[in-house]
């Protein structure tokens, strides 16, 4: 089976403008949403308590909340059904220190009466780990960001370098706006996730970078958005199918991996799109708006082959005793 | 059909992967089984804190009773012994002693003694304040872990994270019972303190506020049994339970149960020669600040051992026992972060991410041999090789399987089929060329390799951003990610070429590139 046929260069250059109206507004409706309806975090930065709570019929989310007026430590408390009617969970801002009789304890307790429940899960994190947990996650976003752009600033020009990171704080951008569209609690693995976009929608630009790299190598013609187009056209088969298989198992994850799976697979699920996306029409445009000088890098290349040349050339007059 | 050593690799991987995923796959009682994190066996996870101030407070007392101990021995008179948070203070009646208190005072380590006439204070000084902190801090770990030993559970974990943070991670516990249980046993301060009672004050004990009380060098504490009921007792405690030996649980002449410790030499002196000295008041036997007993001393008690007798429940008598022997906390512990999960949660988490992973599984393989054909089975091949690794190089280490580490394989085999991905596509392209089918594959394998190399190096450093980073759960997934990466560079490259070269003249004579590529021709 074939997608594609290689006989064909598709003219993508040709839409970028339009690629370019389409990016700009996804970014700035993300980051208009991120300014205006805020980030949710989740316990994991924020600090508070998770308390999961599994009923053997519906939840009685009504009479739960009548009782857990009873204590102010409940006070904010929010319930949500979780998977099932017959599952919620209760979140809140507050937190406990005493190891013997935690909040999650003090929350059974004040639920009694309303039925037949079992406590599957609590989570709290006090004010110190969530603020630590906070800044972990900050750095270990940035510098993912620099070790990425480094090794691509060593593997190929400084700007596929640049680009790459456009493209990359593109689709984290969106990923984040994603988010706060639905609402997504913020915690760990959504960071996890993202972390995971980055990886990710960085393999699917590198694939077409190289074979940018390598049109721009062997090939006479020094238009670079001929070699562009030409290229994008030729890995757009594999873009496609790796994208594919990557969707179809996000999506059984995001189906049938659970509950608590939920929020990262749905983090990755829009990563895996935008990712794509943006390797053809936002990383390969930058790169052609940056001015890469196809004759300049061939005229580079000329110089470093008769550098080679010349090196070679003396080496072999010194082995034969010329010198 | 001939041999060359990349399927010969490829064999011995699978081989390597086969053996040591079979523990873990089968369940079998030998050899090394990945670890199923607390979010899928279920268990307790806690990060804890020390009040590391109160263990110099606590320090501070038990000088100020070693001095009064001192001073009862060499009968020297001391006025108005006291001691604050952070001081003991007092002065010398007979200035003649002052040799004999200097000398033992001197002994005391890390202290900074002022004295101005016959008064003296005692501090202790910075290094030493900070020495007692670190000290709480790992005698609070040791503590917890001999509790925990002693528990029952199997395997469990504390460690110190970062500079004062204690983690604890307790898998197995089953019932919500079970982990208050050991929550209780983890946090117990067990400080075990012998007083004396206040014979000629006690009587007004109902009275009298705390701050009464101190005026008097007494302290006002509650019964264990009823709170409502109240103690005036010597604020210097007679000994603590630094002193003690063992304890163990027992049962009294009624059949309940009772603790009896043992104190080792100098407290069982200084508990003789306390009863001896004080026939016919009480003593006062104090445990976590309250009274559990206040027994009438009849006659002098030699040999060191004693008694608390309350009214508990066996298993109580157990846990208390255990955790006066384990030694008491020299600061008391908090709460930072604590993450538990039922069993029966981890057991919905393991199914819906098999569900999971077999369906994406599933969906993966038909697609590639819908695609590529034999070239997609050859691709397929790889990836399940690619999985057994993962899971045997996991068993091998002992490496955790969280829940996101379950991602972190189902996301692998999205990823993985990848590499093949872009081999196949580049061999179809110079099959198309019309190239032979060794040169299509060798220039296939090589022109793709850079792109390949490149694309996984950028996963892996995000994934190791992540396990440097990241804690917990997710630590789970940047292992999980980065094996499949790396064995996807042994299977997916490796193993496939060695497969491609195998059959490649099969491949050349049967011109059958839709069998073999799923292409036209």
């Amino acid at each position: 089976m074939e997608f594609f046929k290689y006989t064909r260069t598709f003219n993508f250059m040709g839409k970028s403008k339009f690629a370019l109206v389409v990016s700009i507004f996804l970014v700035l409706s993300s980051y208009i949403l991120l300014a205006t309806k805020g980030l949710n975090y989740g316990v994991d930065f924020a600090g508070g308590t998770i308390v999961q709570v599994k009923y053997d019929t519906a939840a009685p989310i009504d009479a739960m909340r009548e009782k857990l007026k009873t204590n102010e430590i409940f006070a904010n408390a929010s319930i949500t059904e979780f998977g099932s009617e017959d599952e919620v969970v209760i979140r809140m801002k507050t937190t406990t220190g005493n190891v013997t009789v935690d909040i999650g304890d003090l929350t059974r307790e004040a639920l009694n009466g309303t039925g037949n429940y079992e406590i599957r899960r609590v989570d709290i994190v006090g004010p110190t780990v969530g603020a630590e947990l906070k800044e972990k996650g900050i750095m270990s976003l940035v510098l993912a960001v620099i070790g990425i752009l480094i090794y691509v600033a060593f593997r190929f020009e400084w700007r596929f370098a640049v680009a790459s990171i456009i493209a990359l704080v593109h689709d984290v951008s969106i990923a984040l706006g994603a988010i706060t569209l639905v609402g997504l609690d913020v915690n760990l693995d959504v960071l996890a996730a993202l972390l995971t976009i980055l990886g990710y929608s960085l393999n699917d630009t590198i694939i077409v970078f190289d074979r940018i790299r390598e049109g721009i190598t062997n090939s006479k013609n020094s238009d670079l958005t001929d070699t562009v187009n030409e290229s994008v056209t030729r890995t757009l088969a594999r873009t496609t199918l790796t994208s594919l298989t990557t969707f179809f198992v996000v999506f059984t994850l995001f189906m049938f991996g659970g509950e608590i799976i939920h929020p990262f697979a749905f983090t990755l699920l829009v990563g895996v799109v935008i990712g794509t996306y943006s390797s053809v029409f936002v990383a390969s445009p930058i790169l052609i708006w940056f001015g890469f000088d196809v004759k300049n890098y061939h005229v580079k290349l000329a110089n470093k082959a008769k550098r080679e040349a010349e090196k070679q050339r003396m080496r072999d007059q010194y082995e034969s005793g010329v010198m | 059909m001939k041999l060359n050593y990349r399927i010969v690799i490829f064999a011995l991987a699978i081989t390597f992967g086969v053996f040591f995923s079979a523990p873990s796959l089968f369940q079998m009682d030998d050899g090394k089984k990945v670890t199923l994190g607390l979010d899928l066996q279920g268990g307790l996870h806690m990060l804890l804190g020390v009040k590391t101030e109160e263990a110099t407070k606590s320090r501070i007392k038990s000088i100020t009773a070693s001095i009064k101990h001192f001073a009862e021995r060499k009968d020297i008179l001391l006025d108005g012994l006291k001691f604050d948070d952070t001081t003991v203070s007092f002065s010398l009646l007979d200035e003649d002693d002052a040799g004999h208190i200097k000398e033992f005072l001197s002994k005391v380590e890390g202290s900074h003694i002022v004295t101005s006439g016959a008064s003296y204070s005692l501090s202790l000084t910075d290094e030493e304040v900070l020495k007692t902190e670190q000290e709480a801090i790992s005698q609070a770990i040791e503590t917890i872990r001999n509790r925990l030993d002693q528990f029952g559970l199997a395997e469990p974990i504390v460690a110190r994270q970062g500079a004062e943070k204690i983690l604890v991670q307790l898998a197995g516990i089953k019932t919500q019972e079970e982990e208050q249980r050991a929550r209780e046993l983890i946090s117990r301060a067990a400080k075990l303190e012998l007083m004396a009672v206040d014979e000629d004050r006690a009587a007004r004990v109902y009275t009298m506020s705390q701050a009464d009380a101190r005026e008097y060098g007494d302290v006002i504490l509650e019964d264990a049994k009823n709170p409502q009921i109240k103690h005036l007792v010597r604020e210097i405690p007679i000994l603590d339970g630094g002193m003690l030996t063992d304890a163990n649980m027992g049962f009294n002449q009624n059949n309940k149960p009772q603790i009896n410790f043992t104190l080792n030499a100098e407290g069982a002196e200084i508990f003789g020669d306390f009863t001896g000295r004080n026939v016919g008041k009480r003593l006062a036997v104090v445990l976590d600040g309250k009274v559990y007993s206040d027994p009438v001393i009849n006659e002098r008690i030699g040999g060191g051992s004693g008694q608390i007798s309350g009214s508990y429940t066996v298993m109580e008598a157990k846990d208390l026992a255990i955790a006066l022997r384990s030694g008491a906390l020299l600061a008391p512990i908090y709460l930072m972060e604590k993450r538990s999960v039922g069993p029966s949660l981890g057991a919905d988490s393991i199914k819906a991410s098999m569900v999971a992973l077999i369906g994406g599984f599933v969906l993966v393989i038909i697609f590639m041999i819908v695609y590529y054909r034999m070239a997609g089975v050859i691709a397929n091949m790889a990836l399940i090789a690619n999985l057994f690794i993962i899971l045997a190089v996991m068993s091998l280490f002992g490496a955790t399987l969280t829940l996101p580490g379950m991602a972190g394989i189902v996301l692998t085999v999205g990823m993985a089929v990848d590499a093949n991905v872009i081999i196949s596509e580049r061999i179809r392209e110079l099959v198309y060329q019309g190239k032979s089918m060794h040169k299509a594959i060798e220039e296939g394998y090589s022109n793709a390799m850079r792109a390949i190399l490149d694309a996984n190096i950028t996963t892996l450093i995000a994934a190791v951003v992540l396990y440097v980073y990241g804690t917990g759960a997710i630590k789970g997934f940047a292992i999980t990610i980065s094996i499949g990466i790396l064995a996807s560079m042994l299977t997916a490259i490796l193993g496939t070429h060695g497969i491609y070269s195998m059959l490649e003249n099969k491949i050349q004579k049967s011109k059958n590139n839709r069998f073999w590529f799923g292409i036209k021709g």
